[in-house]
């Protein structure tokens, strides 16, 4: 059974705001049946451009359901310009927080409602144009990008817990790896992950990375006059710094990938991305 | 915590109530007896008879022979030792006839089998029909030279639909291909007897029986080839290492006299009670659906979607009123798909996500029925009124 906070459970079983409101000034549609979740919200502007009711339909479980309900109690009272500031982690936060692998559902609700904004602006959705990169859940690499972005996510599993991408087949794992290093790389501050707290499952991590870079790495590398230090992991990231002769070496780059990385995901995980710390 | 009393339980697929009678023969060796039936000395020694006794209760259930009953830690365990005793019985057979819908216990394990061994495996995944059937001509043809063994579930935990194993078991002995079947599911529910079976090995857990959770067996038919999983002590005659789990062997052995006895009546009362909350839902839900084969079928189950509404949300508002049951839909899977086996018989997505399982027992009464019939269908129309696809119909 999943652990839901009392908030949720409120707004799961009496839902506020529920229906469709006539002739809205705004529509956003997210989702589909096939994806087990979908969501549909509707609001009307007062003559402020403030946002005088908002209304949801919503298929999907219990946290579903009760994003829905809180984001339409948030966006009442708001201008579009608040409403248009409103997070995924806002509505998890009003909620009391939600099972790491249910925040996908409060992804959703601000998803409805930027749909809903745009819709009532008269643009297009930028998310909708990127490119699908999950095919079992239709969800594309501009919507990766930036949940990887707000949401600061190191791993794909954290990438499927929030967009679902990955969740299905598969099939689309190594291309969300891709997009997660490429995005992680340009401009993340990596002080702020260095001080972002050690979950127990990273600690295990570091653990047996240094385990197999003690046993199985090092040697190789020293027999050269190379060696290497682990700086840090940060969910799939494995940060190193090379030593010795290997911090000239003009295969350094080779060696990381294709002996360090290889060997770590042999050893520890299969999701690791080594890379050079600087 | 939820007081038991007031629960309407419709979840016996997943575990049963420990019957009564079952605790009752359990306590002595919770509280008393705790010697080990290895030891030299009586106090312990003494005990051994206690599993003896049980041993012949299981096979009598089984129409087994005792010596051919090794009593396991649970049905997992009991699926694992089966197919893994044939590969390394075979070694150089690596093919592996199953089915797209059996319970991971099997499924998973098949799965993993080449990253567990280190050897490469060639797997026969059987696809099911739209009711969950098999079709035999496609099992015929999946037999092959190479073939280590079949495992083949009894009946499915989801739906509750019964596969021929007679026949299917019959036509792997005609080819020498050892049979396995989980028959978890099935065992106190349908008669079976493996004197009149080709049946290898047959696994079975006895909390689904209403015995204990944690103590399982694996009938290994004398004669067919063994490698325990377990390798320790010379327990269950070598067959698999570790000291008895005492009290839930005792207790399984009543909870198999026990089943012998509820048998009729699961195959009557219950399946009346099962009949009536089945066509009750159907006729009073719309949109509403089975899954599985109509008569095929376990007599205590009932897989039934209700489309555009998601299962986790139905449960939940059925755990108000203290009915458990269990979905199919992906939020309750703990993954992002809805179940394998629905999926496997092309169950549409709108009605798998929305899919729920009534599992019954004897502990059931009408009253609950009654109980169920009368909630369900606001909580489906209170959700269908929140869903953005359900269109009132016209
Ligand atoms: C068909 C089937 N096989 C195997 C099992 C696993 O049994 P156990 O929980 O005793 O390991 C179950 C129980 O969920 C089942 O339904
Ligand atoms: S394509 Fe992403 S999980 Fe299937």
């Amino acid at each position: 059974m999943w652990e839901y906070t009392n908030k949720v459970q409120q707004h799961f079983l009496h839902p506020k705001n529920v229906g469709e409101i006539e002739k809205p000034d705004g529509i956003g549609e997210v989702g589909s049946l096939a994806c087990g979740d979908a969501l549909k919200l509707t609001f009307k502007l007062d003559d402020k451009g403030v946002i005088a009711d908002a209304k949801f339909k919503t298929f999907g479980c219990a946290s579903a359901i009760a994003s829905s309900s809180v984001l339409t109690e948030m966006i009442i009272g708001m201008t579009l310009e608040e409403a248009a500031k409103v997070t995924n982690e806002d509505i998890a936060d009003r909620l009391g927080g939600l099972p790491k692998e249910k925040m996908h559902c409060s992804v959703m609700g601000r998803e409805a409602l930027e749909s809903a904004i745009a819709n009532y602006r008269g643009l297009k959705l930028p998310m909708a144009e990127g490119e699908i990169v999950c095919e079992c859940f239709g969800v594309t690499d501009l919507e990766i990008i930036r949940a990887i972005k707000e949401s600061n996510l190191r791993s794909v599993e954290e990438i499927t817990n929030f967009t679902k991408a990955g969740g299905g087949c598969g099939k689309c794992i190594d291309r969300l790896r891709e997009i997660l290093m490429a995005t992680v790389h340009q401009g993340v501050d990596i002080k702020k992950i260095a001080e972002k707290p050690k979950r127990m499952t990273t600690l295990q991590k570091i653990k047996k990375i240094e385990e197999a870079l003690e046993r199985e790495i090092r040697p190789g590398l020293r027999k050269d006059g190379g060696d290497i230090e682990l700086v840090d992991v940060d969910g799939d990231f494995v940060m190193v710094s090379l030593r010795g002769s290997c911090t000239s070496c003009a295969k350094s780059q080779t060696t990381l990938k294709e002996y360090v990385e290889k060997k770590l995901r042999e050893l520890v995980l299969d999701s690791l991305i080594v890379e050079e710390s600087k | 915590m939820m007081n038991p009393e007031e629960a309407v339980y419709m979840d016996n697929n997943a575990t049963t109530r420990v019957a009564p009678e079952v605790l009752e023969a359990m306590m002595p060796y919770l509280r008393d007896y705790y010697g080990n039936p290895s030891s030299m000395h009586r106090f312990g020694g003494q005990v051994g008879a206690a599993i003896a006794e049980a041993r012949e209760k299981v096979a009598n259930l089984l129409g087994a022979d005792p010596e051919e009953i090794v009593f396991t830690s649970c049905g997992t365990e009991s699926d694992s030792t089966a197919i893994f005793s044939a590969l390394q019985s075979f070694p150089d057979k690596r093919h592996i006839v199953t089915t797209r819908v059996e319970h991971p216990a099997v499924k998973n394990l098949c799965e993993s089998l080449d990253t567990l061994t280190g050897h490469k495996h060639r797997l026969s995944r059987l696809m099911v029909d739209s009711d969950g059937t098999l079709d035999l001509q496609k099992y015929e043809e999946a037999l092959a030279d190479d073939t280590a063994i079949v495992s083949i579930m009894w009946a499915n935990n989801e739906t509750g639909v019964i596969f021929p194993i007679a026949e299917m078991a019959r036509m792997a002995r005609e080819r020498g291909i050892l049979f396995h079947t989980d028959a978890v599911q099935a065992v106190g529910k349908v008669p079976i007897n493996l004197k009149e079976l080709d049946v290898d090995f047959l696994s079975l857990s006895g909390h689904k029986l209403h015995g204990p959770k944690g103590i399982g067996v694996l009938y290994v038919r004398r004669g067919t080839p063994f490698v325990p999983f377990l390798v320790g002590g010379h327990q269950e005659r070598g067959r698999r290492g570790g000291t008895e789990n005492v009290a839930s062997i005792v207790g399984l052995g009543c909870a198999c006299d026990l089943a012998a006895t509820h048998m009729a009546e699961e195959n009557s009362r219950v399946k009346a009670l099962r009949d009536k909350l089945e066509q009750g839902l159907l006729a009073a839900i719309p949109h509403s659906m089975l899954n599985g084969h109509k008569t095929d079928r376990l007599p205590n189950t009932s897989n039934i979607s209700f489309e555009y509404v998601e299962g986790e949300a139905i449960l939940l508002h059925m755990d108000q009123y203290n009915i458990c049951a269990s979905s199919g839909s992906a939020c309750t899977s703990g993954s992002l798909e809805p179940s394998h086996v629905l999926r496997a018989m092309g169950v549409p997505f709108t009605a798998a996500h929305g899919s729920i399982r009534y599992s019954l027992s004897i502990y059931n009464t009408e009253a609950e029925i009654d109980f169920v019939l009368e909630k369900m269908p606001p909580i489906i129309a209170g959700l269908r009124q929140m869903s953005p696809f359900w269109k009132v119909d016209a």
